[in-house]
């Protein structure tokens, strides 16, 4: 997106220097809101010509009335705040814990051969494995409470937690460790003081990867196996052909996915101002 | 008064194996070689002479493969505040300030936070920033880095600084100043300095010995008392004192030194 954005620029800058070649470039986000009001045309125009029947694509307006009707009175026992509530819970408990084991794994595979050794075969095996291919052994464990949601979501955010807060501790500066070595830094001292501070930019661009396989992982794991949540919510609605809630609950998680990107960015820019001068 | 002292020591890097593999590697040999806490040693050579491996086995960085150094006898044996670094490349920590860059060996030793600061702005006071204490690292020019650099070595309070071509990335006006400035802030502080540089004639003004270390393997042909930073200190202009015969007839003496190793390396 950077990249296109600066080849924008540049383009900006070519006819700024030749003002009478051509007229200014639409700006990208000119483009892409018309292209949605496009596609929300066309959906329209299909729904009002019944070119498609109402029980596969509702119109956008009866997505907006169960929206609403969402909002206010809900859907399967529980208003969207409450199925959105269940499953931000439920992301945010898996990602604490995620984070709480992720980062000294991290630490451990980044500064000791023996961590490494250890820890590398374990994350490598979870890394690629897609999460519901574990959730059934995770609900004969755990049980099939909000413990075997939380269990899967978290682990399939602690590889990208893990690797990132490994690789940030080993593109460390030796300079900057032996700086706090000869100001009289204990081992400890330069772990806490040096190598954690310099890993924080890689481990936050870690969580924000996390954040979208949790989410994701989230939405399968509350279709297969809740009794509440935006998933199970979708699923419900589904199973009773109710399509414009499922169109609606689609919406909701793209939503949601988009701010906690966005969130999570903010956090990024606010926290290490300093990741972007190095 | 502490006396940084080595003696006999060699060092030799291991083989290196696998890709971009090197074979062992004798960098310094036989250096013999004593600093006093009233004195600044500047060490000269060409690039790969040896310096740097010389001055982080000072540091403790590396250990020497025979011989041994030693601060008022004892053995160093690793890193220690007692014997500061400066980098060329400045190593401060972006995540912080140029005030906690500063306090950062205070806070190594414990000092409390309200503590650390307020000494931190003495000593940014004292290097010339005493506006400059909540700028971002990257928001500093060369020369101020290099300053908040050489104030946090000294909030360290080490018996010794020792600089590895500190100067060597500043343009030239600004390497002059900050020439200047190493100067006093070394005599104020009553550490001992171990300056590395490849420039002699920094080497001649700051240095109250200069000592050339030629290459392969490293040794330290030659040795010069300067004492023209005594001069400087006393008010003698820097211009005058390049422009003294002694001055030119000891630049021109080390000139030919370095150079003399270059023809051997042709021949
Ligand atoms: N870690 C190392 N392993 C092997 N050889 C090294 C290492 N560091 C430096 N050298 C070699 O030792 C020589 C001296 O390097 P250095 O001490 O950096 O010299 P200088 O600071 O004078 O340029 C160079 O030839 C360099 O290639
Ligand atoms: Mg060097």
């Amino acid at each position: 997106m950077t990249l296109l954005s600066e080849l924008d620029a540049l383009a900006g800058e070519t006819t700024d220097e030749t003002p009478a070649r051509a007229a200014r470039p639409l700006p990208i986000a000119v483009i892409s809101t018309l292209t949605v009001g496009v596609i929300i045309g066309l959906w329209a125009l299909a729904s009002a010509y019944a070119l498609v029947s109402p029980v596969f694509l509702p119109s956008p307006r009866q997505v907006v009335i169960a929206l609403y009707n969402l909002v206010v009175t809900g859907f399967v026992d529980a208003t969207l705040a409450e199925h959105v509530g269940a499953s931000l819970y439920r992301i945010f408990g898996a990602l604490i814990a995620s984070i709480l084991i992720g980062i000294p794994a991290g630490l451990a595979i980044g500064t000791s051969r023996v961590g490494r050794g250890i820890l590398d075969p374990i994350v490598e095996f979870l890394r690629p494995l897609p999460p519901l291919a574990y959730l059934p052994l995770v609900i004969i464990w755990v049980g099939i409470g909000e413990a075997s949601k939380i269990t899967v979501i978290a682990l399939s955010m602690l590889p990208s937690i893990i690797l990132s807060t490994s690789a940030g501790v080993r593109a460390v500066s030796k300079d900057h460790i032996n700086a706090a070595r000869s100001l009289g830094a204990s081992k400890a001292q330069v772990l806490r003081e040096v190598v954690l501070p310099s890993a924080v930019p890689s481990i936050l661009t870690g969580i924000r990867i996390a954040l979208g396989a949790g989410w994701t992982t989230l939405v399968a794991a509350e279709l297969v196996a809740a009794t509440s949540g935006i998933g199970f919510m979708i699923q419900s609605a589904a199973q009773f052909l109710v399509t414009d809630i499922v169109i609606a609950g689609i919406i909701v998680i793209a939503l949601i996915a988009i701010v906690l990107e966005y969130v999570a960015r903010l956090i990024e820019r606010r926290l290490v101002p300093w990741a972007s001068h190095r | 008064m502490s006396i940084l002292t080595f003696r006999n020591v060699s060092l030799t890097y291991p083989a290196r194996t696998g890709k971009g593999g090197a074979a062992e590697k004798r960098v310094l040999d036989g250096i013999n070689l004593q600093v006093a806490s009233d004195e600044l040693v500047a060490i000269i050579g060409r690039s790969g002479s040896g310096k740097t491996s010389l001055l982080n086995l000072a540091a403790g960085f590396l250990k020497p493969t025979e011989g041994a150094i030693t601060v008022d006898g004892t053995p160093v044996t690793g890193p220690g505040a007692d014997r500061a670094v400066v980098f060329q490349d400045d190593a401060l920590y972006p995540w912080l300030d140029a005030r906690d860059n500063i306090a950062f060996p205070l806070k190594l030793k414990g000092v409390a936070l309200a503590e650390r600061r307020a000494k931190a702005e003495v000593l940014l006071a004292r290097v010339g920033l005493a506006d400059a204490g909540d700028r971002h690292i990257w928001e500093l020019s060369g020369g101020m880095r290099q300053r908040v650099g050489i104030a946090r070595a000294l909030a360290a309070e080490p018996r010794f600084l020792l600089l590895d071509e500190p100067l060597g990335a500043l343009d030239a006006l600004t390497r002059t100043r900050m020439q200047d400035f190493l100067l006093r802030i070394k005599a104020e502080s009553g550490a001992g300095a171990v300056l590395i540089t490849h420039s002699i004639e920094e080497a001649l003004l700051l240095g109250t010995r200069v000592v050339v270390l030629s290459p392969n393997p490293g040794r330290l042909t030659a040795e010069v008392e300067a004492g023209f930073n005594a001069e400087i200190l006393n008010g003698a202009s820097v211009a005058d004192v390049k422009a003294s015969p002694i001055f030119k007839r000891m630049h021109a003496g080390l000139t030919g030194l370095i150079h003399a190793g270059e023809e051997e390396l042709a021949a």
